[in-house]
């Protein structure tokens, strides 16, 4: 994606203290935004603060963000990869395969992550081994892999998971807090860890910013984007094991538009869609927004294909609103 | 002749040709000429939305909505029609035809005056022109029985042997290819697309040109809303879903560049008919329909292979080395 950039990069001469950044940065807007959500929501409908019905709420998005903070690394390193809810389709229909075949839990497990690799591996190869536009190769594996499901599937469905295989998706750790978020706040921790206190993670946003220079600095480009397209893939076959799981049954029409809420998470955490900048904490904070609002939309019982509208807004409006504010601000100071 | 194999478009047909006898060595029914005509008219509607995908794809742009854009378009014209039978139908097309244009345009202001990468901006509306036939509709269906029959009967009225259907995508076919090449704006889109710097220098002004590619296909989606739905003669949520992907493929098939300033409304044509040929086949020699997905994936991915290698040939590669890694 080759964006056009005509006005002439601003260099700061006094840069600002580290207090200030932090209060005028996105994740901090975040904040208050998912707390005054949280505020509408307790008013508006009697039944949000339970901590049961909170926990149920948390299913509305751990599966979509652990795909998200892998999506995050894609995005900030300059690509993208649309093809994550076909891998989950995939995966699902891999597994239901293998549990046709007989296979107990912990292969079921083995089953799911490894089409989710190997689906990934295709992308990466695809997109560093031949060095095609990642946007046109993941919209190509988007309906191969999805195809594949229905070839295997066609209009049929899998059912029949083990009892046991369903402690992903249904499961409890502790309380009232499920398997999946106990998984995603580790996914949190390790994806915090890795973009932002590793060597690799300085590689992902030195790619972002500028993949010929980050080659010059002896960055190995291929290899790391090879390896954000894998962990995409791996994350898609993690949250293809607790959505099957949760569900119980696979359709090859099995999480269908889910790209479109991942991207629309990534890019609400302020990871900017040219690449380069970005941080998880702001993914965290997106993931528990999108999951709120979604949930205060259906106590209200506002129905599914509306709240994806309100996703689509909320997409546009979230890159179109930092614009138009520097613009405003730009005019202020002439 | 060594000349003539690089040429994509001739090399394209003879793979069409190559398919359609490789399909006529089993089945010789497929080649005979009626069969040929059906093959092409039911490639027509994807033709038409290829063309708008083309004039945007040139741009560096890119549509993901248009077949979200379609089925609204296709909504409003059967609600029209199930509302106010009495309207006669050129006004009907033309009323969506104009929707699809404003709908594009929407597309265009915001990649224009807000500067939104092109795919987040279609990404959105896609979702968000799906979710108002909702609105519009609750969810309910346009069967047959409420469309007037003149509403259905248009696209399948024959005029000199063919369907006005397929006359209406060999009319959007010429008009397109003349404004591609005889009209400053379309020349603009090529200009654009090749070179944003250079096209600003010139005096054409990159935003705009993309906004008219946006309102082009939308244009394009609303005409081809229209048609869809009086053919398959109802009207729902969910029609065309996924199309996109195969408007995308025609395009990546006939050639046009994703990276944006290559192609020709005679690839983009030849793309939509490749798919077409192979779509029509599939039951003809036996593959199950729930195929197709994953060949026109296969397909896209092996097209946009084949233009990476033919497109670097023609550019100049500095630091050999650096773009291998």
């Amino acid at each position: 994606m080759a964006e056009l950039n005509l006005s002439p990069r601003v260099i700061p001469d006094r840069l600002q203290s580290r207090g200030s950044r932090a209060l005028k940065s996105w994740e901090s807007l975040l904040l208050v935004v998912a707390v005054l959500i949280f505020a509408i929501n307790s008013f508006a409908s009697p039944y949000f603060l339970d901590p049961w019905n909170l926990s149920d709420a948390t299913f509305n998005f751990t599966e979509k963000a652990m795909i998200a903070f892998a999506m995050a690394l894609v995005i900030i390193a300059g690509e993208i990869d649309l093809s994550v809810a076909s891998i989950i389709a995939l995966s699902s229909t891999a597994m239901g395969l293998a549990v046709t075949m007989g296979a107990d839990t912990p292969t079921l497990v083995v089953v799911g992550l490894g089409t989710g690799l190997l689906c990934g591996a295709v992308n990466g190869l695809l997109i560093t081994g031949l060095g095609l536009p990642s946007i046109v190769v993941t919209i190509g594996t988007m309906s191969l892999f999805r195809g594949l499901s229905f070839i295997i599937l066609g209009d049929q469905a899998y059912t029949g998971y083990p009892a046991s295989f369903a402690y992903f998706g249904q499961g409890y750790v502790w309380w009232v807090f499920s398997f999946e978020f106990a998984l995603f706040a580790v996914f949190a921790v390790i994806y915090s860890v890795l973009l932002h206190k590793t060597n690799f993670g300085r590689a992902v946003y030195a790619i972002g910013n500028n993949q010929t220079a980050a080659l010059f600095s002896g960055v190995r480009v291929g290899r790391v984007k090879f390896i954000l397209f894998l962990l995409t893939g791996l994350m898609a076959g993690i949250a293809s094991i607790c959505l099957t799981s949760r569900l119980g049954s696979t359709r090859p029409s099995i999480a269908l538009g889910v790209e479109l809420e991942v991207v629309t998470m990534v890019v609400l955490g302020g990871v900017s869609i040219l690449g380069g900048s970005g941080t998880i904490p702001g993914v965290v904070l997106a993931a528990f927004i999108m999951g709120m609002v979604t949930f205060g939309f259906g106590l209200l019982n506002v129905p599914g294909i509306v709240m994806s509208i309100f996703i689509g807004v909320l997409l546009i409006s979230v890159i179109a609103l930092p614009i138009l504010w520097a613009r405003a601000r730009r005019r202020v100071a002439h | 002749m060594a000349k003539l194999l690089k040429n994509r478009e001739i090399l394209l047909v003879l793979a069409i040709i190559a398919l359609v006898f490789a399909i006529a060595l089993r089945f010789p029914g497929f080649v005979a000429p009626a069969n040929l005509a059906r093959v092409y008219n039911d490639t027509s509607i994807l033709i038409i939305l290829a063309l708008g995908q083309m004039a945007v794809i040139l741009t560096r742009c890119i549509d993901l909505s248009m077949a979200a854009n379609l089925a609204l378009c296709g909504m409003v014209a059967a609600m029209i029609n199930a509302a106010f039978p009495g309207v006669p139908i050129p006004l009907v097309i033309l009323t969506v035809v104009a929707l699809g244009a404003a709908l594009g345009s929407i597309n265009g202001l915001l990649v224009w005056k807000l500067d939104i990468p092109p795919i987040v901006v279609t990404l959105g509306t896609l979702t968000i022109f799906r979710g108002m036939i909702f609105l519009l509709t609750n969810g309910a269906w346009i069967n047959a029985h409420q469309m007037s029959d003149a509403f259905k009967a248009l696209p399948r009225a024959p005029l000199i042997g063919f369907p006005v259907l397929s006359w209406l995508s060999v009319v959007a076919i010429a008009a397109v290819y003349i404004l591609m090449t005889r009209t400053p704006i379309g020349r603009a889109f090529f200009a654009v697309g090749g070179n944003p710097y250079a096209a600003v220098y010139t005096g054409i002004d990159v935003g705009r040109t993309r906004f008219f590619a946006y309102c082009l296909s939308g244009g394009l989606a609303g005409l081809a809303g229209y048609l869809w739905v009086s053919r398959y003669a109802v009207a729902y949520v969910d029609i065309a879903a996924g199309f996109e992907l195969d408007i995308i493929a025609a395009c990546v098939i006939g050639g046009i560049s994703i990276a944006g300033g290559i192609g020709s409304v005679g690839g983009a044509v030849l793309g939509s008919l490749f798919l077409g040929v192979i779509k029509n086949a599939l039951p003809v020699i036996n593959i199950s329909p729930f195929a197709q997905l994953a060949i026109s994936g296969t397909v896209i991915i092996i097209a946009v292979a084949v233009n990476a290698r033919t497109e670097k040939r023609k550019g100049r590669v500095i630091l050999k080395k650096a773009e291998a890694v």
